[in-house]
């Protein structure tokens, strides 16, 4: 009977807990409200009133955008350097991990120290110079460049998140394919790395995360360089050129979160499970 | 034969550690050494190649008469101080609601977490037009002096304009940690504080907090070194004004070298700022480690 009577007593509790969490979601999603309504709106009518439906729907707002910031050669441009980058991650950083765990040298230790230490550095600290070392080896302005830069400022994290994994790794397996006559690289590629998998989707999804929004690496390495444009960089020149026209920024703004957060929907479990063991490792 | 082996061993080390290295190398390790010796240049970025050695002046010159620097590091050690007290609140609060059972908790945890995958830039942007236009229809609306405010107009609301901004994008990606905590101190325990008719609360405070002191760690760590790096929402929301009463610490930097093409002197500002960053990395590891212990 009271036992009855607690249990009722907690889940009106967590009716009222869920309340208002559905109150302060809807709070968080408000500004999306916002930027949806209004990207269909014509300019005088955001001015006279941001926040109720339109009057009439004007997609061409959306149209208009999509030409004047190129979206699907922007779009392209974000995901070839973001793939590009992120593949190259795996790879180098996995291989780097895989040797500093089984040959433990001074040489590799001393590497994977300045690796964690290098983590504190703040990007300020090295734009600069980065912009006069990548002019001399011609790394500005062009694919390779920019993904080179991808490389080297997401080794570090990556490496330390590969290693946590490989230490727990067996030996004994590796041991057995080299008695059946498989070479080192042999070893690496087809018995250690498809095991990797759970800590590579942990790489995958940070690493995209990072590289896809980011911002002043692109403007300081791209720069100019109209083919290789990626969506911050399109929207930072968009709203330089057309400043307070809202109806056409608001469109060009719902289009460019689009991409992220359709990827982010589909993928929100491994992407929540990701964050969450790469922060704890990290 | 040892000879063969001790080559085959070093073309494995090349193979293995090689590529990553030379990344490694040109990109963060290089210009960052780098750094030291511009710091002490007169280097105004337009020609590359051309740096003057002027020995100690930039470091004069910033401690001696550059009240912007100094006051766009306050203005970040406050805006750390805030944004990671409010996010981290509002975090574990969302992460203790969101670890029970509700029905809509999977939706809740979504909707909370979404604004963390678009970037800072992106942002910014959308604020920029709920500070200036939306709020203001609110206000027609409501009355509400709150929102009739120029949010991004004046150095004070422009502050809070940043916290609320920031609280926004970040309390979702801690809450996902505080729940991955939460879920996991065992069950036997916070029943037994039940049982020996501790409050909910009294449970939480004794119980749930000291267990999960390894995820709030995670959490200061990370919101207070992306607060104090604060740079994209920066740029796109106030763009450190008005004036630049909203500038922080990386945003001075930045405009320093790139819009004021004084390159040497911001490279001298860079690394006072990467030596703050550690000083508070080592400090808070140092200081939560210590807690851990006695917990």
């Amino acid at each position: 009977m009271s036992k009855a009577i607690l249990a009722e007593r907690r889940s009106k509790k967590l009716l009222i807990v869920e309340a208002i969490a559905i109150v302060l979601a809807l709070l968080f999603l408000a500004p999306f409200y916002f930027v949806l309504v209004n990207s269909v709106k014509a300019l005088g009518e955001i001015m006279v009133d941001a926040a109720s439906l339109p009057k009439e729907y004007l997609f061409a707002n959306y149209s208009k955008v999509w030409d004047i910031i190129r979206f699907p050669n922007v779009l392209y441009h974000s995901f070839l350097i973001t793939a590009l980058s992120v593949l190259g991650l795996i790879l180098l950083s996995s291989m780097t991990a895989y040797r500093i765990v089984r040959r433990p040298t001074i040489f590799n230790k001393t590497l994977f120290f300045c690796f964690i230490a290098s983590m504190t550095i703040p990007f300020q600290s090295v734009m600069l110079q980065l912009v006069r070392v990548t002019s001399t080896l011609e790394l500005r302005g062009n694919l390779i460049g920019i993904v080179v830069c991808y490389l080297g400022f997401g080794l570090a994290l990556s490496v330390v998140l590969f290693h946590g994994f490989i230490k727990g790794v067996p030996l004994e397996i590796e041991e057995a394919a080299v008695v059946d006559g498989c070479s080192p690289y042999g070893v690496f590629w087809r018995i250690v790395f498809p095991l990797l998998k759970p800590i590579t989707v942990t790489v995958v999804i940070l690493n995209t995360l990072w590289i896809w929004n980011d911002y002043l690496l692109p403007v300081l390495i791209i720069g100019s360089n109209k083919d290789l444009t990626t969506i911050p960089l399109a929207v930072t020149r968009f709203f330089g050129q057309y400043t307070k026209q809202w109806d056409l920024a608001l469109a060009g703004l719902a289009m460019s979160v689009t991409p992220i957060i359709v990827l982010f929907l589909l993928l929100q479990k491994h992407i929540v499970e990701g964050i969450t063991s790469g922060s704890i490792k990290g | 034969m040892s000879l063969r082996k001790k080559t085959g061993e070093w073309i494995r080390q090349s193979v293995f550690v090689g590529p990553g290295l030379i990344a490694f190398s040109i990109i963060v390790l290089v210009p960052f050494l780098l750094g030291f010796y511009y710091s002490f240049t007169e280097w105004n970025g337009l020609d590359l190649n051309k740096a003057k050695w002027i020995g100690m002046d930039n470091l004069n010159r910033i401690f001696a008469n550059d009240e912007k620097f100094w006051a766009s590091l306050a203005f970040t050690l406050k805006f750390t101080a805030v944004t990671v007290l409010i996010t981290n609140g509002l975090a574990f609060v969302l992460g203790l609601a969101l670890s029970r059972a509700l029905k809509t908790r999977n939706f809740l945890r979504t909707v909370f977490f979404l604004p963390n995958v678009i970037g800072g830039i992106l942002l910014g942007y959308i604020w920029q037009f709920i500070f200036t236009k939306g709020f203001k229809t609110i206000g027609e609306f409501t009355g509400w002096p709150l929102f009739e405010l120029p949010w991004l107009g004046t150095p004070g609301t422009g502050f809070w304009g940043l916290v609320i901004v920031f609280v926004w994008q970040s309390a979702g990606y801690m809450m996902v940690i505080y729940i991955a905590a939460i879920v996991g101190v065992p069950k036997d325990l916070s029943e037994a504080a039940v049982i020996d008719g501790a409050s909910y609360w009294q449970t939480v405070r004794k119980v749930t907090i000291p267990l999960i002191m390894p995820a709030v760690t995670v959490c200061l760590f990370l919101t207070t070194s992306n607060a104090f790096k604060m740079f994209d929402l920066n740029l796109s929301l106030t763009k450190g004004g008005p004036g630049t009463s909203t500038q922080s610490l990386a945003y001075n930097i930045y405009a320093e070298a790139l819009v004021n093409n004084r390159y040497g002197l911001g490279t001298a500002k860079a690394m006072i700022f990467f030596v703050l960053v550690s000083l508070i990395a080592i400090t808070q590891v140092w200081l939560t480690k210590r807690k851990e212990v006695e917990a």
